[in-house]
């Protein structure tokens, strides 16, 4: 076992070399094309694209005699493939123009419509005598293994230039992404853009028919995009963390694949990709399961401690400046623990001070201009919101940390005269029997 | 072409799947959910061969159990992804039901050595040997015949509600229909319908069926009920014509194409599911002529 494992892994046979470089660069360029596929919502295209390859490879397995070709030929096959897959992208173009049908559905016709026919012509196949239909078997599940090295080397230039146009066209394909309409008016060429990304797509997919075969072909497309999500919000990181993910998914799927013979390849491939699009659901940096629920809790433990801050500083303003766990427990719809555990806290971090009785506290010269601060951006902010919110109540952050940084001085004064006011009428009601100029 | 016994139960057992499928995949397509018939078919994959590993059988119940609960794992699973990653429907549905396709993939291969079970069999079905029954009427056809009573009776009494749901969610939400449920009924329905059709018919002929139909008829008619009504007539004709075209004409038309003598009749799931196309692309076709044309003939007339 171990051994197997070390010549698999340190690349001894010509034939595992062949098949390990073939399978990670087609990790690696249906990584970055997938990521913006992803982007340009356009993820199960894979999947209707792998699937209409399949009546293209059969007819070109049974035009192969007539031709004088061998029905095993990979690049013959792949040539029916790629014809029938632009033909089906053409469908869903069709579709999606002349009807009144949504693109899901356009996509899930030519999907079935292609492969049933596919079906039909291989179920014909299947009958011929010699059981030559195991060589298109390889095709539908995938097996990186029967890769003979000049299918590596298709498979080699055409990852590289998936790669290469990728790279070079990066800023284009990222305005096409993201802002379609702006690239039109801005004069760039949108549709030869988006007919060369779409040609990029189709590329991938008949290199990947070898490695992981048609059922499978679009998960390489779609999970190491969708697992780079959970890492990055930059597209280059993005682009860069798919392909790393599908160049390894590959590797270890083939690696796998190598010591535990008979399990099917392809499959292995796709679940090594969903295991790390598992891993990152949960630790991805940036938007991982876990990083969400820690950046959650420590959102609700300030936001408590800024309201605790507040209440007491409110009771403090009402009355004396020592104030008991009722009047601020009266404040807000708290719990007795928490609220006791929270000024526990706030004492600890020295901006309260405790009276010797225990029940009973006071801010001190910290704690007093911490929460005059919170205070008072609070209260401005809400005359702001009041005063402004048909205007820009987009500029609203509560979270800065003196409303100037915002607003400008002139419109905070503006607020702060009209916070006296209100403080006036507050304390002063208004005479009820005077009528309001 | 020799018309058997066999040929007849092979179209009625299509036709009855195809009406089956066309009835949830009407609701599917208005709801946008089009790709949802492919993903359960291929997330269903693992739940079956569970089903196989754990009971040791071809019992259909263990099967039906795991697949239905391998298409609820789908929408939530899904679900999560979308919201919590914000990735889009389609990106999330794909990760879910491709991992789970991989993975029932290898368990196959390992029951394997236990049971006997073809992944291929599960994919294209083979709806000429499952017809094959000691029984007057085989049983598979009971099957699907109550797979289609069942879907027709729920689409019956829940028309309203899943009309809401697939056309204006929040008002149907507002007026105190659980759109909520109402989707993960149609996924369960959809499910069902899946499983049951799996075994016979194969899982290419559902995915068709599902969505084929209903948007053919959405050519047709403007109404959900006359939606309804037209997708149940494309999916008897396309299963007619389907197994007539297999057993016939198909042959003959790819002998011609490659210059072969040798071919046999073709599958015939594979070419029901051809014949909707057809029947789609025609429609569509036409259509679009007569938008163009009807208008200056109706001109030319008066």
């Amino acid at each position: 076992m171990m051994e197997s494992f070390w010549r698999v892994l340190l690349l001894q046979d010509h034939n595992t070399r062949v098949v390990m470089a073939g399978a990670c660069l087609f990790g690696a360029a249906a990584g970055l094309a997938g990521t913006f596929l992803l982007l340009r919502k356009r993820s199960l295209l894979g999947d209707t694209l792998g699937h209409a390859t399949l009546p293209g490879i059969t007819l070109a397995f049974l035009l192969a005699e007539t031709f004088g070709i061998s029905p095993r030929s990979f690049l013959w096959l792949a040539l029916g493939a790629t014809i029938s897959g632009v033909a089906g992208m053409g469908a869903v173009l069709l579709i999606r123009k002349t009807s009144r049908l949504k693109d899901d559905a356009a996509l899930a016709i030519v999907l079935s419509v292609f492969f049933g026919a596919g079906i039909a012509m291989l179920s014909a196949i299947q009958q011929l005598p010699g059981g030559q239909a195991a060589g298109l078997e390889r095709l539908i599940y995938g097996n990186p293994a029967s890769m003979t090295s000049g299918d590596a080397w298709f498979v080699l230039l055409a990852s590289l230039l998936v790669a290469g146009v990728c790279g070079f066209l990066f800023k284009e394909f990222t305005l096409l992404c993201f802002d379609e309409a702006y690239a039109l008016t801005a004069g760039w060429p949108v549709r030869p853009l988006d007919a060369l990304l779409m040609g990029l797509v189709v590329l991938v997919t008949i290199v990947g028919l070898q490695t992981v075969g048609i059922l499978l072909v679009v998960a390489l497309l779609v999970i190491p995009p969708a697992a780079a999500r959970f890492w990055s919000d930059d597209l280059r990181a993005m682009a860069l963390v798919a392909a790393t993910a599908g160049a390894l998914s590959s590797l270890v799927g083939v690696v796998a694949s190598a010591l535990l013979p008979g399990l099917p390849t392809g499959a292995l491939i796709v679940l090594s990709a969903a295991l790390f699009f598992g891993v990152s659901l949960l630790i991805g940096k940036k938007r991982g399961l876990v990083i969400r629920l820690l950046l959650e809790r420590e959102a609700s433990r300030r936001l408590r401690r800024e309201h605790v801050l507040r209440a007491i500083f409110e009771c403090a303003e009402d009355g004396q400046p020592v104030v008991t766990l009722e009047e601020v427990l009266a404040k807000r719809p708290w719990k007795k623990n928490e609220l006791r555990s929270e000024i526990g806290q706030l004492a600890d971090d020295g901006l309260l001070t405790t009276e010797p009785s225990g029940t009973s506290f006071q801010l001190n010269g910290r704690g007093d201009s911490e929460a005059r601060r919170l205070v008072r951006n609070h209260r401005l902010w809400e005359i702001y919101l009041l005063t402004h919110a048909d205007v820009a109540p987009a500029r609203v952050d509560r979270d800065a940390d003196l409303i100037e940084h915002v607003l400008d001085q002139r419109l905070v004064d503006e607020l702060e005269d009209l916070l006296d006011e209100k403080a006036r009428e507050r304390l002063v009601p208004g005479n009820p029997e005077k009528k309001l100029p | 072409m020799i018309w058997t016994e066999l040929d007849t139960w092979i179209v009625v057992t299509g036709a009855l799947t195809a009406m089956a499928c066309a009835v949830p995949g009407v609701f599917l397509l208005l709801n946008k959910q089009s790709m949802l018939g492919d993903a359960i078919s291929h997330a269903v994959l693992p739940g079956l061969a569970i089903g196989f590993l754990v009971s040791g059988t071809r019992d259909p119940l263990p099967m039906l159990v795991g697949a239905v609960l391998a298409g609820l794992f789908t929408g939530v699973v899904s679900g999560v992804i979308e919201r919590r990653g914000r990735v889009e429907t389609g990106a999330s549905l794909g990760v879910v039901f491709c991992s789970l396709f991989a993975l029932g993939l290898i368990l196959i291969r390992i029951a394997a050595d236990h049971v006997d079970l073809d992944p291929g069999c599960v994919l294209y079905g083979a709806l000429e040997l499952a017809v094959i029954d000691s029984a007057a009427v085989p049983r598979i056809v009971w099957q699907s015949g109550a797979i289609l009573l069942l879907n027709l009776a729920l689409a019956a009494v829940f028309f309203k509600e899943l009309q809401l749901a697939a056309f204006d969610p929040r008002f149907a939400k507002a007026s105190g229909i659980p759109s909520g449920w109402i989707q993960q009924g149609l996924t369960i329905v959809t499910a069902l319908t899946t499983v049951v059709a799996f075994e016979s018919v194969g899982s290419i002929l559902v995915i068709a069926m599902l969505i084929v139909p209903g948007a053919t008829a959405m050519l047709l008619s403007r109404r959900v009920s006359g939606v309804l009504f037209w997708s149940l007539v494309v999916a008897l004709c396309s299963a007619v014509l389907g197994h007539l075209l297999a057993i016939s004409a198909a042959p003959a038309w790819l002998g011609w194409l490659t210059g072969r003598q040798d071919l046999g009749s073709l599958s015939s799931a594979g070419m029901m599911a051809a014949s909707a196309g057809g029947i789609f692309f025609t429609l569509l076709a036409a259509s679009r002529l007569a938008q163009r044309f009807l208008p200056t003939l109706q001109k030319r007339i008066l």
